[in-house]
């Protein structure tokens, strides 16, 4: 039997607002536990929730983004449930009426066709608080600094057929919200949390019943439960038994998906419009202004590194994997003035030096302007490329611009043909075997032999001399 | 002292005819004399309230005219208050000091006033007999073994035994205007969003609203002048301007249309209570009103519809009482589930806990549409009703209640009879009308309102309606025996 | 309407609310009569009708993005049943 998988992605992302959805509480991630919990998100009797204009811009934002139908209206509903993190014992999300509806977005396959997956919706919600498992006397401890924190969730269509392209939409969508400036995207802070529908079913045949997985915390954790899920599915079937409809968690030690009987209970969540808020009616200015402000967005970037800086499909794509290299890389390629050089070293020498590291972008000790600054001095002929990569190393290190590490160092390349020629001159006398040997050889050989005699200028020269010039020389003298 | 209207008293206190402090004074000792019995206050605060006074009379020393500096009232403990014990009359919050104050509260400080203590109520303010409250009945002080109704019954019968000035309360179905009625006393009930939510412990967050009680409309107007007025803490809170409630008192009521709906003087009114109503009418006739017949078509399905919208959102909005971060929790949980079940179910009290599982039915799958939907629709039938007949006229008047106050314990053992002692005020609430109930012609001893509903924020104009008819007619000064 | 005492056990669960055995049949009583109060709304012809969730035509208003609030840890949690750590407890929760 060919099985065929079906994927749907519940992504939910926190917005970046400075205070949360509902209350003037900080959201700033790390505080001591219920520090940043004011009356409001710890539920106390008669306060009452206000929404953050902030969260609703960035939901219409998102949803220009994947050119959704931004809801005129939308309305609030509590979803009723019980648990500790949840102080109200009810979630303020929405139901019937989510400020974005159906949009699209596209993804890449490995074979470089692209596929669009749809966006069922998009809604804003409240997150709920920690529960710590630790042990407090046998008691669970909870936390609620993060109970309000904006949440936009976002749900695809079953577009999905592989765990490959269900990835491929997750990085889209985590793509997207950083560009716009709306989530931090930080998987492990859990600021980007993904849960997957998953089903398998006879290719072309009806959908089967569906498992939602749960604590994928990384890309390649969704990756790797779906797969595990399919196969669990496919035994099962295969076996004669049944997928049951529920939510399975996730455990990355052990590598499996297990049940969380938990929450295994048929919830009746009883949802209701939030009698505390008022529908949200968006005028059309607020949602023409967001539109008009909009950054560019990653596909369009792509479009332009590659046209505009005569790019390779590949490049491009590489260079804006996130906004923030993008941004780096066209900052280097303007000080530089060469685009192609400048994407050379980032993605080359740069890009290697924070993997090795283990840094982020943010964190590089080598800002655009430095590296900018740098391939200009290639550029124009004050250092080689070999020297370059000297002088990039001590800039790694702190020891300042490229200017004052060529200075300091003495790396500035020998142009002055006079000086050239005395250090050519003195290789030539030094050597006259070589040269009688390069002077009796072939033409076709000759070019090889050439080598020895430019390293050893070059060993002279402490890597000094154009090697460009050096060449010229040693061809005339020869 | 205890007898002059919040006129006469900021007269009394700006002339230094007498200090705040020695007004506290009267009124402490008379709550220590007849709270005993009475049983309408759960808190008093006597040292927080002479510190207040003092400091009201340093601020009237100090040339600090607001016409409430000074003045000692009590709020409905379902206001929260910084400090002070706020229970909502309920073993859940026996425990339970607010860490901040209602907006109506620090409105009302920052006035000036003193606040006495904290009003007896029904548990979460359900209820129309003040019986369901964890302290115990609240006894009606015209007659000692009736209630003096609900929710705001401690307010009520607090205002009308002179214990106090003025009080607060909340009117979620009718728990200012029916306790005022059966207590002799002036209620508002405002329009919904014209005084803010903030700090009050919600029921029904779509009906809930508080509002003065007092023993005029005059000090009505003056109580509401405070409390009225945006809020942003409260997304429902409406952005409309405050009138100056007093300044509109003394307008004539020549050519007022005043609607009288068939439905609130018909089958279920004792004639009597009829009759009272027709004096008042009389009176209104007399000043140069007109009368003009309306319906109110869809009155009978107001308690119905109200019965599933209020539990509705009681269900979900009391599910935050769980024994985590407040209030009671039950002792040596065995587990999660435990905790939740007995917390909710020893806290809470009998009529709470029908009304959240009534709530929790309505909204529950498959029974959505056929309640809870179902009630909003008939909301809006109800709503339309009124907004037909306030094309015709100004002000709409009936009986604020079909009976007078009844003996404790003659309904409470039937909810749906209790229930159905609000039928004439859930429809304002309903609609989120502004409606008020004054004192008229008593029957067997007993006081009588007369319900006066307006369109929306015309509450300038039912105080001046009400306040012309108690220029003319003395129903409202009646005092309580024993009372005096 | 009528509610049976299995109906009333699975609303109270619903509610997380303890109905003693002994109440049982009681509150299923007391809950059947309201229900029954209530199915007058049946009689109401809303064909058509808009459900009305709020009294008034008003949207909702937008607060600007800002910290208001400051740590009140302390006086929070000096009403509670039971923290430590600057936690709230509760009995374990098993995920």
């Amino acid at each position: 039997m060919q099985w065929e998988t079906v994927i749907g992605l519940e992504i939910h992302a926190q917005l970046a607002t400075r205070s949360k959805i509902f209350s003037g509480a900080s959201t700033a991630f790390g505080a001591e536990p219920n520090t940043q919990a004011c009356t409001i998100d710890l539920g106390l009797p008669g306060v009452l929730p206000v929404l953050n204009q902030e969260a609703v811009r960035m939901a219409i934002t998102f949803g220009v983004a994947i050119q959704a139908e931004i809801a005129p209206r939308s309305v609030f509903a509590r979803k009723n449930y019980f648990y500790p993190d949840l102080p109200k014992g009810y979630q303020i999300s929405q139901f019937e009426l989510p400020i974005v509806g159906k949009g699209r977005v596209e993804i890449e396959l490995e074979d470089g066709t692209l596929k669009p997956v749809g966006v069922t919706r998009a809604h804003l919600e409240e997150d709920a608080g920690k529960s710590l498992h630790e042990d407090f006397h046998g008691m669970t401890g909870v936390d609620l600094n993060r109970a309000g924190t904006p949440l936009l969730e976002i749900v695809s269509e079953p577009d999905m057929r592989s765990a490959k392209e269900a990835v491929a939409y997750a990085k889209k969508i985590h793509q997207i919200v950083q560009y716009l400036g709306i989530c931090d995207g930080n998987m492990q802070e859990g600021s980007f949390r993904c849960d997957a529908n998953v089903s398998v079913r006879p290719k072309g045949g009806p959908l089967g019943t569906r498992a939602e997985l749960k604590n994928l915390n990384s890309f390649r954790f969704l990756e790797r439960a779906i797969n595990i899920e399919v196969e669990r599915q496919i035994d099962l079937i295969e076996g004669g038994g049944a997928v049951v409809q529920e939510t399975r968690l996730y455990d990355a030690d052990k590598d499996e998906t297990r049940s969380m009987r938990s929450k295994e209970e048929a919830n009746d969540y009883r949802y209701f419009p939030d009698p505390d808020l008022l529908p949200v009616e968006l005028d059309a200015g607020l949602i023409e202004s967001v539109r008009a402000g909009m950054p560019e967005l990653p596909d369009a970037k792509r479009a332009r590194f590659a046209r505009d800086y005569g790019l390779s499909s590949y490049d491009a794509a590489v260079l804006t994997a996130s906004k923030g290299l993008a941004d780096y890389f066209e900052l280097a390629a303007k000080v530089a003035g060469d685009a192609k050089l400048a994407a050379n070293w980032v993605m080359g020498e740069f890009s290697g030096a924070l993997n090795q590291a283990g840094l982020a972008l943010e964190q590089s000790p080598v800002s655009a302007e430095q590296l900018g600054g740098m391939l200009l001095r290639i550029v124009d002929n004050t250092i080689s490329g070999k020297i370059a990569k000297q002088v990039f190393e001590a800039m790694w290190a702190g020891e300042g611009s490229a200017d004052r590490i060529i200075e300091a160092r003495g790396l500035k390349q020998i142009t002055d043909s006079g000086a050239i020629e005395a250090v050519v001159d003195a290789v030539l006398q030094a050597n006259p075997e070589q040269v009688a040997n390069y002077r009796n050889a072939d033409e076709q050989k000759r070019p090889k032999m050439l080598g020895f005699f430019v390293g050893q200028v070059m060993k002279q020269s402490k890597g000094k001399a154009n090697p460009q010039q050096v060449n010229e020389l040693l061809l005339k003298k020869l | 002292m205890h007898n002059k209207s919040i006129s006469e008293l900021a007269h009394g206190l700006r002339t230094g005819e007498f200090t705040s402090v020695e007004l506290t004074r009267v009124h402490l000792d008379r709550i220590a004399s007849h709270n005993p019995t009475l049983n309408c206050l759960v808190s008093v605060c006597e040292e927080g309230a002479l510190q207040e006074a003092e400091l009201a009379d340093r601020r009237l020393r100090a040339g600090d005219v607001g016409q409430l500096a000074g003045i000692p009232i009590v709020h409905k403990d379902i206001f929260c208050t910084d400090g002070v014990k706020t229970s909502c009359g309920s073993r859940m919050l026996d425990n339970f000091i607010a860490p901040y104050d209602a907006h109506v509260v620090s409105r009302l400080k920052q006035a000036g006033v003193v606040m006495l203590g904290k009003a007896n109520m029904d548990e979460f303010a359900m209820g129309s007999s003040n019986e369901n409250s964890f302290y115990g009945p609240v006894h009606n002080p015209w007659q000692a073994g009736a209630v003096p109704g609900g929710s705001s019954g401690g307010s009520a019968a607090a205002v009308a035994a002179r214990l106090c000035v003025a009080a607060t309360g909340t009117d979620t179905g009718g728990s200012i205007r029916q306790p005022a009625a059966f207590c002799g006393i002036t209620g508002l009930k405002p329009t919904y969003g014209r005084v803010s939510r903030y700090g009050m412990v919600a029921f029904a967050s779509s009906l809930d609203q508080g509002g003065p009680m007092a023993r005029s409309a005059a000090d009505a107007a003056a109580l509401l002048q405070v409390m009225a007025g945006f809020d942003g803490r409260d997304s429902t809170s409406a952005e409309q301007p405050v009138p100056d409630y007093s300044a509109t008192l003394n307008d004539d009521l020549k050519g007022l249309r005043i609607g009288v709906p068939k439905e609130y003087l018909g089958e279920g009114l004792e004639a009597a209570i009829a009759d009272s109503i027709q004096a008042a009418l009389g009176e209104f006739v007399r000043q140069g009103a007109e009368l003009v017949d309306i319906s109110l078509p869809n009155t009978h399905l107001g308690v119905p519809t109200y019965y599933v919208v209020a539990p509705a959102e009681c269900s979900s909005n009391l599910s935050r009482f769980d024994g985590v971060r407040y209030g009671y929790r039950c002792s040596e949980p065995r587990d999660l589930e435990d905790l939740y079940k007995r917390s909710r179910g020893e806290g809470f009290g009998a009529e709470v806990k029908r009304r959240i599982m009534i709530g929790t039915y309505a909204l529950s799958a498959g029974y959505y549409d056929a309640y809870y939907l179902k009630a909003q629709k008939i909301r809006h039938l109800i709503s339309d009703d009124f907004r037909a007949a306030f094309e015709q006229v100004d002000v709409i008047m009936g009986p604020t209640a079909p009976s007078t106050a009844f003996g404790i314990g003659e309904k409470s053992a039937d909810p749906v009879t209790m229930y159905l002692s609000d039928i004439y005020t859930i429809a304002v609430n309903l609609a989120g009308l502004p409606g008020m109930s004054v004192p008229v012609r008593p029957v067997n001893g007993m006081p009588v309102g007369l319900q006066l509903i307006g369109n929306y924020f015309q509450e300038a104009r039912l105080l001046n309606v009400a306040h012309q008819l108690q220029q003319a007619t003395n129903w409202h000064s009646a005092t309580p025996a024993g009372f005096e | 309407m009528s509610l049976q005492r299995s109906d009333v056990e699975k609303i109270a669960h619903l509610a997380r609310l303890a109905v003693s055995e002994d109440e049982l049949d009681a509150v299923t009583a007391d809950l059947s009569n309201i229900l029954h109060l209530v199915a007058q709304m049946e009689l109401a012809d809303t064909a058509g009708v808009e459900p009305m969730a709020h009294p008034l035509h008003m949207v909702q208003r937008l607060r600007e993005d800002a910290v208001s609030e400051t740590d009140q840890r302390e006086k929070f949690q000096a009403i509670a049943p039971l923290t430590e750590a600057g936690l709230y407890l509760v009995p374990r929760v098993i995920e």
